[in-house]
């Protein structure tokens, strides 16, 4: 029997139709790919990210809520999940994808100021610590409602590769790899699923800022990796009434 | 009774009273132990809202405390607030659509002068003279003195701006309600329990703050479900025994399917229902006056529990440690007679537990007498939550 592609295709989009979606670092390379890609899809989308013009502009343009707040500042977490949860009712992924390179230009460990890496760690590593244990509530609600509820981690190759240089990056990108891993452990039982992405060497303004001579015709476009997560999503979360009435259909 | 006043020293005292006056005394590590495989634990997974709001009285330039109270029914109409029976059978009538029926704008609040929550409520000045139509600068956010509502410090605000606008600047200015027991400045995640959700509530479900990840863990180990429903608690307490008297405010709840689906199977099973603090009890027993069966959706709970009180659904609660004259201790004589709950608090001065949101806890299971009951099989036997 021929793939009915149309119907494939109506299947994928409906199945995040309503699904509440907060990301991180939203403004911008593969967060703003995000935002857009799963507005597409019908995703009620909330996005975070630290400069008020930028966040209006991404608002505007992709019809999101657009949310200021530095993921980087433990007094800020409180407030953003306050109005994550205030504007979508509930959640039932979180995209923890705002990232700090640490110092910039890249430096070896010894040449790297203390403040680069705390800077890294607090945005990579105890920002989406802060912000997931704020928000396991509604990630638990939703999971009890068998909505599903998965937390995405934006990671990287240098979480696991020794690249000289990249330290402070690094470092805090596997401690946020093995946090996923062992919070994926813990709270299996809480029906809340954890993953760590890896979304490779994006064509973002971060990769330029590490490496300005990179070519960006050999990087791959944020918009792919956006659309391989936007997958992992569909997999990830039970499925929606709308999808199971498509494929009934 | 101690105050607790911090909420970086969890106390972790458990007093258990059970269904024939006994005590026992426990800690709260041990609520890991109680209740037995079928019951259902029921939470109240409301997040709170920051809201204490400090600014000026626009039209005297004074200062002002506005602390947001309750919700306003969508539509408009106020139950208990407004005290008029009439207006009351209109505030339960949920518009189709509406998630938790409430106008997300305006808010029942209480007006406070100068000072802040170091002073106790009942010695802060009254705020300045409020009429319809008074603007008030709160931070980023302006308010509208919709109407008062029979006394000088209870008024109906409407936020101007958007919801987003509302949001961000309840992020940005709004501070969580606190009172003098505790001096410290509390931030939103001391009053945040770990099942905190939707952003709904106005003072903490804190009976909450006695649960954490690793006791539920437990629990479903041994076949113990946790369910939780949205209740939107209102403000405890304004200093003013007039307004206290007319407290809680009818305050809309939601109970999910699936939450109503476990309670209702459990009970016709034997199983027992556990509330986790008092607004539970509302809005299960709420949403149970017909016929003792647990209706999914949103409504309003109106009206006081007390002595009077028949319970339909929930067996036993727990709760902080209220004191005669409270109004959540009202809500307790329909667990215990007034004896029992005397010689509790007693007891629980003598032994130094602490009260308030960040102190002891309390479970108190049901007297027999105060069931209503017809349709359940008969299970509630001494040491039913056994195991201690």
């Amino acid at each position: 029997m021929p793939v009915n592609l149309d119907k494939a295709e109506t299947v994928t989009a409906s199945s995040l139709r309503g699904r509440r979606i907060a990301i991180t670092g939203g403004t911008s390379g593969l967060g703003l790919a995000l935002v857009r890609q799963l507005r597409d899809q019908g995703a009620r989308v909330a996005f975070v990210a630290r400069t008020a013009e930028a966040v209006d502009r991404t608002a505007k343009q992709t019809d999101a809520i657009g949310i200021t707040g530095d993921v980087g500042r433990k007094d800020d977490i409180y407030p953003l999940a306050l109005q994550i949860t205030g504007h979508l009712g509930g959640l039932d992924v979180l995209i923890n994808n705002a990232s700090s390179l640490g110092p910039v230009p890249l430096a070896p460990l010894a040449d790297t100021q203390c403040e680069d890496l705390e800077r890294a760690l607090g945005v990579n590593l105890l920002g989406p610590f802060r912000l997931t244990k704020a928000l396991m509530g509604a990630l638990a609600a939703s999971a009890r409602e068998a909505r599903g509820a998965l937390v995405i981690n934006i990671s990287s190759d240098a979480a696991v590769n020794a690249y000289p240089n990249w330290g402070a990056y690094s470092a805090s990108k596997a401690a946020l790899r093995h946090m996923t891993a062992i919070w994926n452990a813990e709270a299996q039982d809480d029906g809340i699923r954890f993953l760590a992405v890896d979304p490779r060497d994006m064509d973002t303004p971060l990769h330029a800022a590490a490496d300005p001579d990179a070519d960006p015709a050999m990087l791959k476009r944020p918009e792919v990796s956006a659309a391989e997560i936007v997958d992992r999503i569909v997999e990830g979360l039970p499925p929606s009434p709308a999808r199971l009435e498509a494929v009934r259909s | 009774m101690i105050a607790a006043d911090s909420p970086d020293r969890p106390s972790g005292k458990l007093m258990v009273v059970d269904a024939h006056g006994g005590f026992r005394h426990r800690q709260r590590a041990d609520l890991a132990a109680l209740f037995q495989p079928g019951d259902v634990v029921v939470a109240n997974d409301a997040a709170t809202l920051p809201a204490s709001l400090r600014g000026t009285h626009a039209p005297s330039g004074d200062p002002i405390e506005i602390r947001l109270a309750g919700w306003v029914p969508a539509g408009g109409k106020l139950g208990m607030v407004a005290g008029d029976q009439r207006q009351r059978s209109a505030a339960r009538r949920i518009p189709p659509g509406s998630v938790v029926g409430r106008d997300a704008g305006r808010f029942i609040a209480i007006a406070f002068g100068q000072g802040d929550h170091r002073t106790p409520t009942e010695d802060r000045p009254p705020p300045p003279a409020l009429f319809p139509g008074d603007r008030i600068q709160l931070g980023p956010l302006v308010a509208v003195v919709n109407r008062l509502l029979n006394h000088p410090r209870l008024l109906v605000l409407c936020f101007l701006g958007t919801r987003a606008d509302l949001l961000a600047g309840l992020a940005r200015h709004g501070r969580p309600i606190q009172y003098a027991h505790v001096p410290k400045p509390l931030a939103l995640w001391d009053v945040w329990t770990n099942l905190a959700a939707d952003p709904v509530a106005f003072e903490p479900p804190s009976a909450g703050f006695a649960l954490d990840w690793r006791l539920l863990s437990a629990w479903r180990r041994r076949g113990i479900t946790l369910t939780t429903l949205t209740h939107a608690a209102g403000i405890s307490s304004t200093g003013d025994p007039t307004l206290d008297r007319r407290l809680p405010f009818d305050e809309p709840y939601t109970i999910p399917p699936r939450t109503a689906a476990s309670i209702n199977r459990a009970m016709a099973k034997g199983g027992r229902i556990v509330a986790i603090g008092t607004t539970v009890v509302r809005a299960l027993e709420s949403a149970a006056k017909a016929d003792g069966i647990v209706k999914p959706g949103s409504g309003f709970a109106s009206g006081r529990i007390g002595q009077a009180s028949r319970l339909r659904i929930v067996d036993a609660i727990l709760t902080g440690m209220h004191q005669p004259g409270e109004s959540h201790f009202e809500l307790l004589r329909a667990f215990a007679d007034a004896q029992d709950l005397n010689r509790a608090t007693s007891e629980a001065t003598e032994r130094g537990y602490r009260a308030h949101e960040f102190g002891d806890v309390m479970l108190i299971e049901r007297r027999e007498q105060n069931w209503v009951g017809g349709c359940r099989p008969t299970v509630a036997v001494a040491g039913a939550f056994g195991s201690y």
